[in-house]
């Protein structure tokens, strides 16, 4: 069964790709643990459904043609308006396929959910992520390094996001390795995943939040681990320094996109940036017209 | 509202028809306070390093409060019994009673507003602040737009005498006034005596 | 400071005189539609004839038509607006930037998606349950006719702010359900929100006002015999929507009303600092948007079903399962709001459990389905323009459920959601089952409204157009989807290989227009030739239906039925004309006084002064304000004064006017 759904994946995608040479699909050309999952999840559920929404397409043609008014051979009966195995039948079969779909949305649910770490033995990569006005600020925190639409991680090893936003809410999405999740001003939420091939990858802002959110796109770098280490210990010795200052001009609002790399003096960056929705600051009274003002 | 209902079959189902449109509306009047409840529970903790409800809470006050919002209630019943039994200015006297039972409490919680916000503890403190002031203050625009109400159709009795229509309306304000008590009871307990408890 | 309390925040500087596509395109077509309204009606003298028998109407036919008027005028501008996506998004790749900045392709995206749904979808729903459903339960109209004018004015008041946005100030650009913390003064300190939140509060109360009214008409005034399961099924729905709209609509009310709050008095529901909390919002305005899908939904199902049987001659196949079904979704609709943000990060159990609720919505769905499919299974098919769009909504509508139930699983939603394949999804639903819906059931009684039929030709002419522009233009986003192109870019780079497949899409959307010109072309032909034999309905019953709408005559009078009828059986009417095709004889009429609500211009005047209270609570103008407060409450006690408000219409009368109805002399 397994190894039979194997096949008619693969070839389904075969036959898409051939059909749209040239393009990419994102969605169907994994190269992550979860995204990968995420897609066989999507290829068999749509399987499933087909077994029933392409005879019922198939019978509505046959039915309006055979029962066509012009049709005098076929069979009428103007008053057959009631039949209890037929209707048993009509809510047993969406039943049925309901019950089998549940069953697998229970389990997957629970095998993707994003707060879960991978099973895997290595430790995870810890990348804090902060949405802004309109660019991604990713912090390293024990590599004490930032970078601005840009990220580098290890190929074969667990990383997990810690999100929040100095923004309007926003979800960050990076459709060849996992699926998204809300980043949301003083609130963080977290999202596992795993590159399992070297390559760059397409990420991207999917909720929008004002003008300049259609150039909210990063990079991601899967690469083995020393070029992995070599970056980092490059970054490292960024001439550009993320203080606090230097955080709150990145902050404002801006639509350049371009990438960024900084050395990280400050601790707790990102702690203070989800703090500073969670009390008020001693030099600011709380409105909620001062508390962030944009000029735009 | 005031609303006339057109039936050609079903006279005599007039008036029933009229009040169940009534109590639709009172319905949807109950899912609108659910939401503000809702709303209240989940951001009553939200207090930003401002005053909670127990600060603000002062039971003794909105228990005279709410015996005056009861006692209004009462007497509207005693009007609706009067009306029953066709004693006009004794429907009219009941209501002015009412009228200022729950002037009263309106006053009173103008007054408890007024001397929230002079102490810095207005609806732009925090999310429990907003939280507070609007379901309160839903509930006591409510009122306040019932004894609007109620003085128009002191009028109106006074002009129409205690004609169907009239009866009718009155029917009306009595289950307003009924639903506005029963939400002011949910008020008292979870905003009131869960914030001090 | 004279200005400021004159004006409020309005100047000059509101009016967009820089922007060249609303300067030079918006505002000249609204001006001519207002002048090619205006001219002709003062030219013919018909401003009295308008208020008389239009504006200060109670009719529920005529509100009927006047509903889904104002939502065909709707229905082109939130048109217009998609052609400008569409176009925007298939010029702006790479180097071209197109010819729309990110903020105005923001308002537009926004406004497309208000205007479609509150003012094209609910008016022309709204619409056909006042043009039906009182006929279909043989009354003489709703349970508070004066109430039913005023929810219309009050649609009207309300739609007319979003249009007046367009000229004056903007709208709003944080997408149709404006989700804060965006929608706060913080991130959008522009008057487009208040526009939002007026229109929407406005518009809200006509809804919910009507969903009261539809639903005690529905358990109130059925004609005698007609017990709840003798209803026609797009009463059924009539009456499961109108539960929904009264549920739904107040939680629509509060949210807007708090973030009102946010706005205006700087309170912190909704803001990111100070202990406001944005989930909320989000979980309350799908609280009532999702109910508000099927609200819109479940009346398609009703015209569909009572298409089916017409056109098929045959009796709705499993009666029983389909008024369950649709109680079911009724319910159901209520328990799966979050299924809009599984992304949010709820745990797996509260993901998965309303994933799973989400999909038991695909079972009565499903049944409905199958029942219309056994409906037509050995009937005899008459392919007119309803019974097309029906066969194209089954087919639609299945691969429209199928993307559904795909993005009800939490796992898959997390790649699909925000992207365009979501887009395309609930297009493939409400085009392909809300819109189709719609027009079947506005084709199908057409002749009832009006005492003519639409021109059959064009009219499949216009289906076809639908339906391949329909596919050619969301077919190509389930793909982009794919591609992980999400929603609301003006923008994007060459690179991402999506440019061919946004081209087809536009080609889609230009596709469409043809079919909206066909539509209108389709209406002035019919009404060109009305008297031509082909076109006029005298018989009351053009397509040999089988309710009770049907048994009165096209257009019925006033009061709908001379006589209440009676009835024994579901579709009643039809088992009458088989009696009297086997001979039976109906008796004699015998006609009584009918009692009839007179016309009133209260709910016009209440809703003029809730469009000025709206505009000046938008501007902060606050002696307009006022002046539509004293307004509103003036208008209902001056109402409540007139104690004049109905009389009765002597058999006399009713004698005249039937014999002038049989022979088919009005119009």
């Amino acid at each position: 069964m397994n190894k039979f759904r194997h096949i008619l994946s693969i070839s389904l995608i075969t036959a898409l790709t051939f059909l749209l040479s040239g393009c990419q699909f994102a969605m169907l050309n994994p190269k992550g643990i979860i995204a990968t999952s995420e897609m066989h999840l999507l290829i068999d559920v749509t399987l499933l459904m087909l077994i029933i929404v392409i005879p019922v397409i198939i019978l509505t043609f046959v039915i309006a043609w055979r029962y066509r008014a012009s049709n005098k051979n076929a069979k009428y009966t103007p008053d057959h308006a009631h039949n209890t195995v037929v209707e048993i039948v009509c809510w047993s079969i969406p039943g049925i396929i309901i019950l089998i779909l549940s069953t697998i949305t229970w389990i997957s649910t629970h095998k993707l959910d994003p707060y879960k770490p991978l099973d895997t033995k290595s430790k995870p990569l810890i990348i804090q992520v902060v949405s802004l006005d309109w660019r991604w600020l990713f912090i390293y925190p024990k590599q004490h390094i930032a970078t601005i639409n840009y990220i580098n991680i290890p190929v074969n090893q667990q990383v997990k996001f810690v999100i929040t936003a100095d923004s309007p809410m926003n979800s960050i999405e990076m459709p060849q390795l996992a699926g998204q999740i809300y980043a949301m001003p003083g609130m963080q939420t977290k999202l596992h995943f795993m590159a399992n091939e070297i390559g760059h990858y397409r990420g991207f802002a999917a909720n929008y939040t004002g003008d300049g959110f259609a150039n909210m796109v990063f990079w991601v770098r899967a690469d083995d681990k020393q070029e992995f280490n070599k970056w980092v210990k490059d970054k490292q010795h960024s001439p550009h320094k993320l203080t606090m200052a230097a955080y709150n001009e990145l902050s404002k609002p801006s639509k350049n996109s371009k990438r960024q790399y900084f050395s990280l003096p400050e601790d707790n960056l990102f702690n203070k940036i989800i703090m500073k929705y969670k009390k008020p600051a001693p030099h600011l009274t709380m409105t909620s017209h001062n508390i962030k003002v944009t000029d735009r | 509202m005031t609303t006339e209902i057109l039936t050609a079959h079903a006279e005599g189902d007039e008036s029933s028809t009229d009040v169940f449109g009534f109590w639709l509306y009172i319905m949807s009047d109950c899912i609108l306070f659910s939401c503000l409840f809702a709303t209240f529970i989940v951001l009553r903790h939200n207090t930003f390093g401002g005053v909670g409800m127990r600060e603000i809470t002062n039971l003794p006050y909105v228990f005279k409060e709410t015996l005056f919002l009861l006692a209004s209630s009462f007497t509207f019943g005693m009007a609706i019994l009067s009306m029953y039994k066709n004693h006009q200015s004794r429907v009219i006297g009941w209501l002015i009673v009412t009228f200022l039972l729950g002037l009263s409490f309106v006053t009173m919680e103008v007054n408890e507003f007024a001397n929230l916000i002079s102490e810095g503890h207005g609806p732009q403190t925090s999310g429990a602040m907003s939280a507070f002031f609007t379901l309160v203050g839903t509930h006591g625009l409510h009122v306040s737009l019932g004894l609007f109400w109620m003085l128009v159709l002191i009028i109106q009795t006074a002009i129409f005498k205690l004609n169907p229509t009239i009866r009718r309306r009155l029917t009306y304000l009595g289950l307003f006034w009924a639903f506005l008590d029963i939400v002011w009871i949910f008020v008292f307990t979870i905003v009131y005596l869960m914030g001090v408890a | 400071m004279l200005q400021n309390l004159l004006f409020g925040k309005l100047t000059l500087d509101a009016i967009p005189f820089d922007n060249p596509i609303i300067m030079g395109i918006g505002l000249p077509v609204m001006v001519i539609f207002a002048l090619g309204f205006i001219i002709p009606v003062t030219y013919k003298k018909k401003w009295k004839y308008l208020w008389k028998e239009w504006i200060t109407t109670v009719d529920h036919k005529k509100i009927g038509i006047m509903y889904i008027i104002l939502a065909f005028v709707m229905l082109l501008r939130g048109f217009v607006d998609a052609l400008m996506m569409r176009s925007q998004q298939a010029l702006s790749v790479g180097d071209s930037m197109g010819y729309l900045p990110a903020h105005h392709f923001a308002e537009i995206f926004s406004a497309h998606g208000v205007i479609m749904i509150f003012f094209m979808a609910m008016p022309f729903m709204f619409g056909l349950l006042n043009l039906a459903v009182p006929l279909q339960i043989g009354t003489r109209d709703v349970a508070f006719p004066y109430l039913n004018s005023l929810s219309f004015w009050l649609t009207v008041a309300g739609a007319l702010l979003v249009n007046i946005s367009l000229v004056i100030g903007q709208f709003e650009a944080a997408g149709w359900l404006a989700y804060p913390p965006l929608s706060e003064l913080a991130y959008s300190p522009g008057v487009g929100v208040d526009y939002y939140i007026w229109a929407l509060q406005i518009a809200g109360v006509g809804s919910l006002l009507s969903g009261i009214n539809f639903l005690v008409t529905i358990l109130k005034l059925r004609c005698p015999g007609m017990t709840l399961f003798k209803m026609p099924i797009f009463t059924w729905t009539g009456l499961c929507a109108s539960v929904l709209v009264i549920l739904a609509f107040p939680i629509l009310t509060v949210t807007l009303g708090l973030l009102f709050m946010d706005r205006y008095f700087g309170m912190h529901f909704f803001t990111a600092a100070a202990g406001g909390n944005a989930m909320m919002y989000v979980n309350l305005i799908w609280a009532w948007g999702h109910p508000e899908v099927y609200i819109l939904i479940l009346p398609a199902f009703g015209v569909f079903s009572e298409v089916t049987a017409t056109f098929c001659k045959k009796t709705l196949f499993g009666y029983t399962s389909m008024v369950w079904a649709t109680i079911a979704i009724t319910f159901l609709s209520f328990i799966v709001w979050l299924h809009h943000f599984f992304t949010m990060g709820a745990g797996a159990d509260v993901n998965a459990f309303f994933g799973i609720a989400t999909m038991i919505i695909a079972v009565p769905t499903g049944v409905k389905i199958f029942n219309w499919l056994f409906t037509m299974y050995r009937g005899r098919i008459q392919f007119t323009t309803p019974m097309l769009y029906t066969i194209g909504f089954l087919v639609t509508f299945a691969v429209g459920g199928m993307t559904g139930v795909l993005m009800s699983i939490p796992g898959v939603d997390f790649q699909i959601h925000n992207s365009v394949f979501l887009v395309a999804h609930f297009h493939n639903v409400i085009i392909g089952g809300v819109v189709f819906g719609y027009f079947a059931g506005f084709i199908y009684w057409f002749p009832k409204a009006f005492g003519f039929k639409l021109n059959e030709k064009i009219g499949k002419w216009a289906f076809w157009f639908w339906l391949i522009g329909f596919y050619v233009a969301f077919m190509p986003l389930y793909v982009l989807g794919l591609k992980g192109m999400t929603r609301r870019l003006y923008h994007y780079s060459a690179a991402t290989g999506w440019h061919p497949w946004l081209i087809v899409a536009s080609m889609g959307s230009l596709i469409i227009l043809i079919a909206v010109c066909l539509q209108i072309l389709q209406v002035i032909v019919s009404i060109k030739n009305r008297n031509l034999p082909a076109y006029k309905d005298v018989t009351g019953d053009p397509w040999d239906a089988r309710t009770l709408e049907w048994s009165t005559s096209s257009i019925p009078p006033f009061y709908n039925f001379a006589i209440i009828p009676q009835v024994e059986h579901r579709d009643d009417f039809w088992r009458k004309k088989q009696e009297i095709k086997a001979g039976h004889k109906p008796p004699a009429p015998e006609y009584k006084d009918i009692h009839m609500p007179r016309n009133t211009a209260t709910g016009f005047i209440i809703a003029v002064f809730a469009g000025i209270f709206g505009f000046g609570m938008v501007w902060n103008i606050m002696w307009l304000v006022c002046l539509g407060i004293v307004g509103i409450f003036a208008s209902v006690i001056i109402r409540s004064f007139d104690s004049n408000t109905d009389y009765y219409v002597t058999v006399d009368e009713i004698k005249k006017i039937e014999a002038e109805f049989l022979h088919g002399e009005v119009l």
